[in-house]
């Protein structure tokens, strides 16, 4: 029989699923938690960062003003509500050494890496991949990546030599891998490891005891990378592991409904509906401790955003859309970038709308909004736009404008990884390398 | 979406696709070994039988690690287990090295915890299926005595029978052990032999001899040891690892001479399997797997969907290897051919009535400006933008995909000021626009490489759609090549097909993919070889193939490491490939 029968192939399905009930079977799902008695632990402190697309348009983002009273530009309206909690960073640059400036590719995986890259890859481990080597190991996902345009490629997060962490992309996905099999609800009170779990680390441990004999006949090239895998096993080695561990009862986790199924794409309706969900998500992701630092991507670098019957996206329009001579910008773009600003602006209210201890997941939180490049149409890579939401538990004041008049960007990584606890002096190469924290902000 | 290329058309012409474990059948075939291979196994529980595993692990030098790429780890499975057992999961894409195939990126590529998480999922769930009540009979025919507790030599034997096929290469006894050992304490934990057996299988399923096609030399280091020269010949031709034929043939140490290597690739050759090697590496040659991924405005063009954007590369991979391999038509004449295949749905666009449902030979009007390669709506739907076509993105699909000659990205500081706008009186046609736009030297310098060759296609739309004008405006699509003027894309595919520079593209592309290596890294003069051979074999692709799978340096280990710097082409997404106008 050289094929299955069309009914051989429909049972198969068919027992395929019956198969997938032996699964543990979740309970979590119709538990709606409540029942925390960690008042007054210390929450977590969490990292993340927020990108957008292209920039934004001169004059109409950078506040004039420094400090605590910063000015609110048009492009800065959707954070006006959360001024007090957002600092804006402007001047720091990615600098290039004359290396050529690739079209949204330099800015930001110079600003992630602290390198200039000569390709399209990240050279370098990005910084949120730091912080998560540091904070990221007590919780089942070391990170969290997401893009609310669908594409599993973009993504700034990765820990170099050609390593990228895909993005989640759609809703439904991001939903089955946070709150679908391998979820343990933390406030449900009852808790027993389950034998598959048990059995399945183990045989992760044993085949991470197996690498010897392959590493010991690579090249340097494929030992790298074979470190890269075996870090990647060991990542779902301790998701294991804390599955098998009682974890503590959360508050402020409340487990969310599946998601309704949407269109994913490029469509900028899509895109805003896309994103409020994942953020949704993400947010309860982070109240119930399945991950500290994640990576959130509202559109592409060089963004494919387009609005329902235009010819020409986004990126297309930065270049080709004429500064209209009475408003001194591009009115086509500019409505891209204040569709962006409004998703940064959503997603910190939201981290603000969660009680979470003594104040909101906002305060526990630290996230980096930040672009690839400055003004889209010029590919400017000086002045990188980064707005930075949260007090970090305290650890950092908010409210801000800085003006980094210049100096290198991995001034901002640097400062970052140094809040988040990462034991780092100086980071960057060439002219990027640089030991100078942002001590502005800190508290 | 890659991986679902291979369950297209599967009943095409009413041919059969065998698998690879025998002339007759496939899925079934090894099922019927491994009852042979495993009988007495249910009621005596001893040492696993001799002669399933290999002497001694391998013991040569790791020369090259390519990953799976998505439609191999399908394929695979398919093969072994047949096509009922579900790989359900997200792939990690594997990256293009720079404008490059994604064979090369399999050279490069690391494997990310997301991405491990996804193998992770997808191993256990065919682990599962594989030894569920359904299927366990097909592939462990030997029950335990007590299906609660281990049952050392039955899981031995499956082992040491499915693990060869996982990993292309005996595992060695050392092997078999550890699986062994591995799934006797999972079916202690659980206290069940089937869940230990399968959590044992998906430990070979994420390991990296299975996830990597590992390719190990000779003691020597001047070739590639048979079981990864058995790798290399049947992941060229099938895009699947090695069938039983295949791996014996490795074992005597048939594929170290000419002869025994002659019979294995012309058995490959003529297996119609070859069909699924020639998608594969075209799917991979032409950015087909983009093709899967595109999305079209809706406003501007209707007749797009996401069914048509798995209907355009199919097309594309139906006319390719009926001319190559069911025709055996020579490769230049793919740029003038005729001979296409329709549905209803991409009827719409092509604008031909299509009586009945399903894939049709058609066969275009001999006066049609729509020939070929260039004229189908794959080409021309993936080398545009959303809301409309782009001369300059066609034209350097054109240099630099089907003739490998790099165009260099515009700068960054680049200035469009002349290309704004759309549809001023002065700037109704693509040609206009850009004409305006490369009155800047500083871009003329590229456009005058790319934009002759895309302007003459500009009768199709972003869709590949037929129109006569633009905004109003009637179309020119005069152009010149190798300083010949012609009109159209007809006119285009004429002097393409009688240009040496495609079948010299071809030839280095096949060998790029062959190895997993870029251009530079190929060994010294075999691209011109090959291309002589391709040349005085009438361009026919199984004689490309065929000269490919005979040379040895199809089987020569790099000569050096690989420089620490080299690194797979992950952009960002958007970054530089959409930077042209």
């Amino acid at each position: 029989m050289p094929f299955p029968s069309r009914r051989k192939i429909l049972r198969g399905f068919l027992n395929g699923a019956a198969v997938s009930v032996s699964l543990p079977l979740l309970d979590c799902f119709l538990n709606d938690g409540g029942t925390a008695l960690a008042a007054g632990a210390p929450m977590p402190l969490r990292f993340g960062t927020w990108f957008w697309g292209l920039g934004v348009t001169p004059g109409r983002w950078k506040p004039t003003v420094l400090g605590r009273n910063y000015d609110i530009g048009p492009e800065l309206k959707a954070i006006e509500p959360w001024k007090d909690q957002v600092s804006i960073l402007s001047g720091y640059d990615v600098k290039l050494d004359g290396k050529p400036n690739i079209p949204h590719g330099s800015g930001g995986i110079g600003f992630r890496t602290g390198v200039a890259p000569t390709g399209g890859v990240l050279p370098a481990p990005s910084f949120d991949v730091l912080i998560s080597d540091q904070v990221g190991s007590s919780t089942r996902f070391r990170s969290l990546e997401i893009s609310a345009t669908g594409d599993q490629s973009n993504s700034l997060s990765g820990r170099g030599n050609g390593s990228l962490n895909p993005a989640e992309g759609s809703p439904a996905g991001l939903y089955t891998r946070l709150f679908g099999p391998g979820f343990t609800d933390p406030n449900s009170g009852e808790f027993k490891p389950d034998p598959m779990v048990m059995a399945r680390k183990s045989v992760l441990s044993a085949v991470s005891e197996q690498r010897k004999d392959l590493e010991n006949s690579v090249g340097a090239e494929d030992r790298r990378r074979l470190d890269q895998y075996y870090t990647a096993l060991r990542q779902t080695e301790q998701q294991l592991a804390i599955q098998l561990e009682k974890p503590q009862p959360l508050v402020a986790c409340k487990i969310p409904d599946a998601p309704p199924m949407g269109e994913v794409g490029n469509q900028i309706e899509h895109v805003v509906v896309n994103h409020k969900v994942m953020a949704q998500l993400l947010v309860m992701a982070l109240a119930c401790n399945q991950t500290r630092v994640f990576n959130m991507s509202f559109n592409q670098p060089a963004s494919s955003l387009t609005r329902l019957g235009s010819t020409i996206s986004h990126h297309q329009l930065t270049h080709e859309e004429q500064i209209d001579p009475k408003l001194g910008y591009q009115p086509e773009s500019t409505f891209f970038v204040e569709r962006c600003m409004e998703g940064f602006g959503y997603f910190v209210g939201l981290l603000a709308s969660l009680k979470e201890g003594d104040g909101t997941l906002l305060d526990h939180c630290m996230v980096l909004a930040h672009s690839e490049c400055n003004f889209a149409k010029e590919h400017t890579v000086e002045g990188i736009p980064v707005m930075l939401a949260g007090r970090a538990g305290g650890r950092i004041k908010t409210g801000l404008h800085i003006d980094g008049g210049g100096t290198p960007a991995t001034r901002v990584g640097l400062t970052m990884q140094q809040i988040m606890g990462v034991t780092v002096d100086r980071w960057g190469t060439g002219s990027m390398d640089t030991n100078k924290t942002i001590s502005e902000i800190l508290a | 979406m890659i991986g679902h290329l291979h369950e297209r058309g599967e009943r095409r012409r009413g041919k059969t696709r065998l698998g690879p474990w025998s002339r007759r059948a496939s899925g079934g075939a090894l099922a019927v070994a491994l009852a042979a291979s495993l009988l007495g196994c249910a009621t005596t529980e001893k040492a696993a039988p001799a002669g399933l595993a290999a002497a001694a692990a391998p013991s040569g030098r790791v020369v090259g690690m390519r990953r799976l790429t998505e439609s191999q780890y399908r394929q695979t499975i398919a093969d072994i287990f047949g096509r009922d057992i579900k790989v359900a999961g997200r792939f990690e894409k594997v990256a293009r090295s720079d404008r490059g195939l994604i064979a090369t990126g399999t050279s490069d590529s690391a494997i990310s915890p997301a991405g491990f998480e996804q193998y992770d999922l997808m191993a256990r769930s065919i682990a599962l299926q594989v030894t569920d009540k359904r299927h366990r009979a097909t592939f462990v025919p030997c029950a335990p005595a007590d299906a609660r507790l281990p049952a050392p030599a039955c899981a031995g034997a499956f082992y040491s029978e499915v693990g060869r096929y996982l990993v292309r290469r005996p595992l060695s006894p050392g092997e078999v052990d550890f699986y062994v050992r591995t799934a006797g304490a999972a079916t202690a934990t659980t206290g069940d032999f089937y869940a230990g057996l399968s959590l044992g299988l998906a430990a070979i399923l994420v390991s990296p001899e299975f996830l990597y096609r590992v390719e190990r030399a000779t003691a020597d280091g001047q070739t590639l040891d048979g079981y990864s020269k058995a790798s290399r010949l049947s992941f060229l031709m099938w895009n699947t690892g090695p069938d039983k034929d295949l791996l014996s043939a490795a074992s005597r140490g048939d594929l170290d001479a000419a002869k025994g290597l002659r019979a294995q690739a012309d058995r490959l050759l003529a297996s119609p399997r070859l069909e699924q090697g020639a998608r594969a590496f075209f799917t991979d040659f032409l950015n087909l797997d983009r093709a899967y991924e595109l999305t079209k405005d809706p406003v501007v063009y209707g007749a797009f969907n996401p069914q048509v954007a798995e209907d355009l590369p199919e097309q594309a991979l139906r006319t390719v290897v009926d001319h190559l391999i069911v025709r055996d038509a020579p490769y230049p004449e793919i740029f003038t051919t005729r001979q296409t295949f329709m549905n209803r749905r991409l009827g719409v666009i092509y604008d031909v009535p299509v009586a009945q449902t399903g894939w049709q030979p058609y066969a275009l009007p001999a006066n049609d400006d729509r020939a070929g390669l260039l004229g189908l709506g794959a080409f021309l739907a993936l080398n545009s933008h959303e809301g409309r076509s782009s001369p300059t993105l066609r034209g350097r699909a054109i240099r630099e995909v089907l003739m490998c000659q790099p165009v260099p990205d515009p700068p960054a500081n680049v200035d469009f000021s002349g290309f704004n706008g759309a549809s001023t009186a002065e700037r109704r046609t693509a040609r206009q626009r850009l004409t305006q736009h490369v009155s800047n030297p500083v871009c003329a310098a590229c456009h005058k490489v790319t934009d002759p060759l895309g302007l003459p296609l500009e009768n199709f739309d972003g869709i590949g759609a037929y129109r006569s004008a633009e905004n109003g405006a009637a179309i020119d699509a005069h152009g010149s090549f190798e300083n010949k003027d012609f009109t159209g894309a007809a006119g285009l595919g004429q002097l393409l097909s009688q240009s040496p520079a495609p079948s010299r593209c071809l030839t280095q592309r096949v060998a790029e993919y062959a190895v997993g290596r870029t251009r530079t890294r190929l060994p010294k003069g075999w691209v011109d070889a090959l291309f002589k051979d391709f040349q005085a074999g009438g361009y026919r692709f199984r004689v490309l193939m065929q000269r490919v799978a005979l040379s040895p340096e199809f089987y020569a280990p790099p000569t050096s490491e690989l420089p620490a710097a080299k690194v797979a082409e992950l952009r960002p997404a958007g970054a530089k490939a959409k930077e042209v106008q």
